[in-house]
């Protein structure tokens, strides 16, 4: 242990603390900016300074390391000034039409500046002016908010894409790809790590909440959404819910009030997305086919192999992700079934992703005879839709989802966190293999964020070696083992760290939060506890999927199944 | 967004070669992009998306990583110099004697910035700092053609012997 001073109080903490640890480990608040844990600790902004005795200037409390005997003051005149004029510097330069952004009340540079009490900006400077870059499917990024943090570039590069960076100098320094090109020009896979580190409005999901309000206006149209598991996870957080409290019925309640014809839920095309995977994995595994059989549901995921590792777009499942299964299934089965022109219905899905936006306009997937996913929003825009419909979320009552479409299984519902996929289609395979029930369907060699989780079960008398990957970079490792001759029989991989509880499209948990808490493990817990409180666990046992294949498709991976539930990847250009 | 049009990239096959020895030089070794970069520059004299790309590729660096390096440096260049290699001088003498309007005269003519080079490939503006000729002020060079005691009328009867 280290002793030192801070304000005056001993503090006793481990040995590569930095200040910044010890100050919060006792309750001291010391400003920061572009400190984010684990992901970007550089002490550029300058925010975090405090003064140490004997030391010539002030230190950034975020990357100085304790040291025994060290006397600390974070509140001294000169910290508070040279921290203030710190800010007045970045606000001087910073495009401050707060009550517009997307980012109002929600923002770490508002509440600076609001904490250290800066009621003058001293500075009024020149101000630089920089076009929006809204060319891509999914982000959108407003530079003349950025206060180069740099957060995002940490966030890229610990996805390992490392597609972006600061160009330039001095005023005239921008984040920004390479040669000027949109991130719709650049091998950027759309995860949106990049807009839940920003402190600020510079990065937002692209803005599909007009053409699905226009749908719900529209009397003629019949409008259908459906929900991703990791939402009902997370959607609670923007109306002050503790984090981790499941919020699914007052989700679909809200979604009913916001005048949504049907409330679908995404785990029972989960199901599916088994019953399809699964069947394809046990056909790959028993015929020799192309192992190891990775899944595809995460379309960041999906895109990161067709930029970055095409060689191995034959061993992607070609199942669709559960997302566009219910878009097929609903304009063809559901249309149908229920007398429904599918050219009145109008396709919604939330999702806790912004490459779903992305993943919901390729054009391959319109087997229904148009585009089969007519918007994607995230969990963030849900919210801004129920907020400004007048819904008082917290107080709304626990409704129901629709049928036919309601009933999922918890192996639906823990799609939305890493291992999950594995653990689903493990408890489908393992009894279709063995033809008898799994006993303890909780697989718990592939639970937790550890960042590459590997098992070897035994199915049926052969060992059947799964791994499962979580963020891109982790990915890339897990590859490359492969590349270099290791075998596995089946890989689940998801782009964002800690899976969809985690997506680019999820809210957005502050840097002060992250660092206390650690929001993945709560919301997973949200997710497993549905699994948990579910009768049924397993995907081929939800009685809807079973009926959906004897009126329908016949029986998984059919001719049928194939022509609907399946797509095909496109290798893409790494630069 | 904005897009600049660049003259095409006529890189040859030796340029290349000489290029990929540098690489294989330097590669595995910390802080290889810099030395790269500057020889990359020798051999091509510019570093467009193409050499920088080979140079991602070689070192494994990102892309974006080189890039940010490239344009963070001015000794780093993304144009090539043109046919006509244009330099104002903008040290203080010609500074103040109106150096600044005769480049903003030439940047206005040309339609490129400094550092940039037309697309055709002949013309390329520079703006230096004090050429040791302020008794001249203000001055520009050609090539090795000095201009001296301008105006901003100068501007284009100078262009017309380079047309």
């Amino acid at each position: 242990m280290v002793n030192l001073k801070i304000n005056g109080q001993d503090v006793s903490v481990p040995e590569g603390y930095t200040i910044l640890d010890a100050a919060r480990e006792v309750g001291i608040n010391i400003p920061t900016l572009c400190y984010l844990k684990d992901i970007n600790q550089i002490g550029a902004c300058r925010m975090c300074l405090v003064e140490v005795k004997g030391a010539r200037a002030l230190q950034a409390a975020c990357v100085y390391p304790v040291a025994e005997g060290i006397e600390v003051f974070t509140n001294s005149e000169k910290a508070r000034n040279a921290r203030r004029t710190t800010l007045e510097l970045i606000l001087s330069n910073h495009e401050r039409k707060c009550l517009t952004c997307i980012r109002n009340r929600n923002c770490e540079l508002q509440s600076l500046a609001e904490e250290l009490g800066v009621d003058n900006i001293r500075f009024e400077g020149e101000n630089t002016k920089y076009e929006i870059d809204d060319e891509s499917t999914s982000l959108v990024r407003d530079n003349n908010k950025c206060i180069l943090c740099r957060r995002c570039i940490a966030a890229c590069d610990n996805q390992g894409i490392s597609i972006i960076s600061c160009v330039n100098r001095g005023f005239s320094t921008e984040v920004a790809a390479s040669f000027g090109k949109s991130m719709a020009e650049v091998g950027c896979i759309y995860c949106g790590q990049c807009i839940v580190s920003c402190p600020v409005g510079a990065l937002y999901e692209k803005n599909d909440i007009p053409k699905v309000q226009r749908a719900i206006d529209d009397p003629e149209k019949h409008v259908v959404v459906q929900t991703a598991p990791a939402v009902r996870a997370a959607l609670g957080e923007e109306f002050g819910l503790p984090m981790g409290t499941p919020v699914t019925g007052k989700m679909v309640a809200a979604l009913r009030r916001l005048g949504f014809d049907k409330v679908f839920d995404t785990d029972t095309a989960a199901d599916v997305t088994i019953m399809e995977e699964g069947t394809e994995f046990i056909q790959r595994f028993t015929n020799q086919g192309k192992l190891p059989l990775i899944t595809s549901c995460s379309p960041g995921w999906v895109k990161y192999c067709e930029h970055y590792y095409p060689e191995f777009i034959d061993n992607l499942s070609t199942a669709k992700s559960p997302m566009e299964i219910f878009g097929a299934i609903i304009k063809s089965y559901y249309a149908e079934k229920s007398g429904i022109d599918k050219d009145n219905i109008y396709s919604v899905a939330i999702m806790p992703c912004t490459s779903k936006k992305f993943e919901a306009a390729r054009p391959e997937h319109s087997s229904s005879g148009s585009q089969d996913i007519d918007a994607s929003l995230t969990t963030r825009e849900l919210a801004r839709m129920i907020k400004q419909a007048g819904i008082n979320f917290a107080e709304l009552p626990d409704e129901e989802f629709d049928q036919p479409f309601g009933i999922a299984t918890g192996a639906g519902v823990i799609f939305g966190t890493t291992g999950g996929v594995m653990e689903a289609a493990i408890r489908t395979v393992y009894e279709i293999l063995e033809k008898k029930p799994l006993e303890n369907v909780n697989i718990k060699e592939v639970r937790g964020l550890e960042g590459i989780k590997e098992a070897t079960l035994k199915i049926a008398g052969k060992d059947v070696k799964i791994a499962v990957a979580h963020g891109t970079k982790n990915a890339s490792i897990l590859l490359e083992k492969v590349k270099a001759g290791e075998h596995y029989d089946f890989i689940e991989i998801m782009a964002c760290p800690g899976g969809c509880i985690n997506g680019g499209g999820q809210p957005i948990v502050d840097s002060k939060t992250r660092a206390k808490v650690n929001f993945k493990d709560e919301r997973a817990k949200a997710l497993y506890s549905e699994d948990e409180a579910s009768t049924i666990r397993k995907s081929h046992e939800n009685p809807y999927v079973q009926a959906l294949y004897k009126e329908y498709f016949g029986e998984p991976c059919s001719h049928k199944a194939h022509e609907l539930l399946h797509t095909h990847y496109t290798k893409r250009p790494k630069y | 967004m904005e897009k600049k049009t660049m003259p095409a990239f006529k890189g040859t096959k030796e340029q290349e070669e000489q290029l990929k020895e540098v690489i294989e030089s330097h590669k595995g070794q910390e802080g290889a992009a810099i030395p790269v970069l500057h020889k990359a520059q020798d051999i091509y004299g510019y570093l467009p998306i193409e050499v920088q790309t080979m140079i991602a590729e070689g070192l494994n660096v990102p892309l974006a990583e080189i890039y940010g390096i490239v344009t963070f440096y001015t000794q780093f260049s993304l144009y090539p110099k043109g046919q006509h290699q244009i330099s104002v001088c903008l040290g203080t003498a010609c500074y103040v004697k109106g150096s600044g309007d005769i480049l903003e005269k030439i940047k206005e003519r040309l339609g490129i910035d400094v550092g940039e080079c037309t697309p055709d490939g002949r013309f390329s503006i520079d703006a230096t700092r004090c050429i040791g000729a302020c008794g001249l002020a203000p001055v520009l060079t050609v090539n090795d053609d000095v201009y001296g005691r301008l105006t901003v009328d100068d501007v284009d009867d100078i262009f017309k012997k380079y047309e």
